[in-house]
């Protein structure tokens, strides 16, 4: 993105329904942070600032699922404010893990949290961002990579495309010489069909990858499952498997519920 | 709803998950005289209790950290000591230490990022670190270098900084080697210089005179200054096992917040984090904690909740020795968890995360589901206290100019680090003047 008149671009930080994770991801990228500081104006980043400057933005960074109507109201402001829109986290690319409200019965969960179940105000379900506005970028992961972050912040600024895989976790395994749990050891792996991004973390710690990036392009979700039913798992393991950080995204709920029915 | 369904304006067993995240504070005021008070809290709720049920007990520590990235691991600590309990599992006294360095972690990331980045800009009067590093770059280089050596310990036990992977019931998935350890001591040297540092530069900022009678709760342990255990001991004659929690602490949910205030049975409003912390526990900080306090002329006990700030950097100071000691004495544990019998069970647990006790208690069944959750935050139990703060507070400041009461409230607030994002995305502060 070419700045205008020598403007800096401006950056716009929103938080719904969420655990503040990703935008710390922000935060997190120390080495970086002043030098992004003063390549763009933050503009809007209330977690880390009380100056709030108003739109319209160059890039806005969203984080969060929609689960109240005030919120299904605010972020159609939000898109129109921004010329860049992006989300950033399981949350705001599938629903996050308040998601799993959306195979139950919200009142009754609500009832279960709440001794005055009047005083809340919620929708039934928990979905993501482009269910509700056009999205021009999705970042995944439960939390979004630093480095991902940091690519997409300096690939809009430059007008390409960011540098982000959609193959599988199963590469990563490859290219930094983990050992296939799923092959060696018989550990139930969510490898396969998880998009790549994390650095496939939890093989490297000796555990089956639970999925937090979402589903990768094309996954075959239906061979996973027959493997997994190989491996020992039962039904019901499965279906919590699929069932994460990521259970609303369509190729992840649809095997979970393909599951649930056999 | 309680494990016995019974309901009432009063909560008494039940709870909300989430706490952290956008809030609002109205504070009306007649003349210059406070008449009323309210932080909101309106994140909208995500129902963690309700969805943990049915899912397997291992799942627990990764479901309960979603509840807050700031601070992920006080839930899964909360949540691996809660379920050993109701499993009957004793750990590994080597996976004990590493839990604590594993936290010492989260303490000196968290830490530095609330003085440094959050709470620092209100003292030195600017809106923001980034701006504030453009007149004290040296100040924000050093907060970010100290956090970056806590998460470096995060990452290098768990994978990663946010929401890391190792932590399990019975220990963790996988541990490190004497030599990964070591890697960290020469980053973590210069962080224990810094903190001590710190302390001083922190104490020489300008506090309001602003004192109040708290009661302070925090864990106590008798030999160590408390992490993952202790009992639960308070100012005022609390001295209690965490399994007997519930009978001493009620929640009420409040119609203007989606928060359930946590009071004490009988008493009210009480105090944790940091300054319970060091008040209850002084005598277990490692020396050079407690000089750096003494050199900062910090009270003990501290009854100024602006002076967290100073207190939050002896604590940076003792996670760093801590973190230290604990990687000089580390032997590898032979297994990295125990291996769990599965039965039904109830357990209870409380660890000190940065901002204060966080209880959890869990109830599975003999396949190892989970049939109830309770998680209690410590930003819900400091709710109460934070409002009482704002009834002194703001009168004493009333008569000032609009804009510099908004300020000054919101410092108020920060002083709990109530969380990164209510901490300032509350500040759409609305004060109403009759």
């Amino acid at each position: 993105m070419s700045s205008n008149n020598g403007r800096k671009p401006r950056v716009a930080v929103f938080k719904f329904a969420s655990c503040d994770g990703c935008q710390l991801s922000l935060l997190d990228a120390e080495d970086e942070l002043l030098g992004v500081a003063g390549a763009v104006e933050i503009a809007y980043f209330p977690e880390a600032s009380r100056a709030m400057s108003k739109g319209p933005y160059d890039i806005g960074l969203v984080e969060g699922s929609i689960t109240t109507h005030h919120d299904a109201e605010r972020i159609q402001q939000v898109r129109r404010q921004c010329h860049v829109l992006v989300t950033i986290g399981a949350c705001a690319t599938a629903g996050g893990i308040q998601a799993l409200r959306n195979s139950q019965d919200v009142d009754e969960f609500v009832r279960v949290v709440y001794a005055t179940p009047q005083f809340i105000s919620t929708l039934k379900l928990s979905t993501p961002i482009a269910e509700h506005v056009p999205v021009d970028f999705e970042l995944r992961g439960c939390p979004i990579s630093k480095h991902q972050l940091v690519e997409l912040i300096s690939a809009t600024l430059a007008g390409r495309k960011p540098a982000v895989p959609t193959y599988s976790v199963c590469m990563e395994c490859k290219r930094r010489g983990t050992v296939c749990l799923a092959v060696a050891e018989g550990v139930a792996c969510l490898g396969p069909v998880t998009q790549a991004g994390c650095g496939a973390i939890c093989p490297s710690f000796h555990r089956g990858c639970y999925g937090c990036y979402g589903p990768m392009e094309t996954p075959n979700t239906q061979a996973l499952t027959n493997q997994f039913r190989v491996l020992g798992q039962t039904d019901q393991q499965i279906v919590r498997a699929f069932r994460g950080f990521n259970a609303w995204s369509w190729r992840f709920r649809k095997a979970s519920e393909e599951c649930e029915r056999t | 709803m309680s494990d016995t369904g019974h309901k009432s304006r009063t909560i008494t067993v039940d709870c909300l998950a989430r706490v952290e995240g956008e809030g609002a504070l109205f504070v009306k005021l007649k003349g210059d005289k406070v008449t009323d008070v309210k932080l909101k809290i309106f994140e909208p709720p995500r129902l963690f209790e309700a969805f943990l049920r049915g899912r397997h007990f291992s799942e627990a520590p990764d479901i309960a950290a979603r509840i807050c990235g700031i601070c992920p691991i006080a839930y899964q600590m909360s949540a691996v000591h809660a379920m050993e309990r109701a499993l009957g599992v004793a750990i590994d006294p080597a996976v004990r230490m590493l839990r604590r360095l594993f936290y010492c972690g989260e303490w000196i990331e968290s830490h530095a990022l609330h003085i440094f980045l959050l709470h620092a800009p209100d003292f030195l009067g600017y809106p923001d670190a980034i701006q504030m590093a453009r007149d004290h770059r040296e100040l924000v280089e050093t907060g970010l270098r100290l956090k970056k050596i806590g998460n470096r310990i995060v990452s290098l036990m768990g994978g990663r900084e946010i929401h890391p992977v190792s932590a399990c019931v019975g220990g963790f998935y996988k541990v490190p080697a004497e030599q990964d350890l070591r890697a960290l001591v020469e980053d973590l040297k210069w962080a224990l210089e810094a903190s001590v540092k710190t302390t001083r530069v922190v104490a020489g900022l300008d506090f309001p005179d602003f004192q109040q009678d708290y009661e302070f709760v925090s864990l106590c342990h008798p030999e160590e200054y408390p992490l993952n255990e202790g009992r639960l001991v308070s100012n005022k004659g609390l001295d209690i096992d965490v399994a007997e929690y519930e009978d001493h602490f009620v929640e009420q949910h409040m119609k203007h917040s989606n928060a359930l205030h946590s009071v004490l049975r009988g008493r009210g409003s009480y105090l944790v984090g940091p300054l319970a912390r060091y008040n209850l526990n002084f005598a277990h900080l490692p020396d050079v904690a407690q000089q750096a306090a003494r050199d900062s002329h910090l009270a003990l006990p501290c009854r100024n909740p602006f002076q967290s700030i100073v207190v939050r950097a002896v604590e940076l100071v003792f996670a760093c020795a801590e973190a230290l000691r604990i990687i000089d004495s580390y032997t590898r544990p032979e297994l990295p968890h125990v291996e769990i019998a599965v039965h039904a069970g109830v357990g209870s647990a409380a660890t000190e995360a940065p901002r204060g006790i966080l209880y959890h208690r869990y109830s599975i069944d003999d396949r190892g589901l989970i049939r109830f959750a309770k998680i209690v935050p410590p930003t819900s139990q400091n709710q109460r206290r934070i409002e009482e703060d704002l009834w002194h507070f703001v009168s004493q400041v009333a008569s000032r100019p609009t804009d510099e009461v908004t300020w000054k409230c919101e410092q108020a607030v920060r002083n709990y680090d109530p969380c990164i994002s209510c901490a300032t995305h509350f500040l759409r502060l609305q004060i109403e003047r009759e």
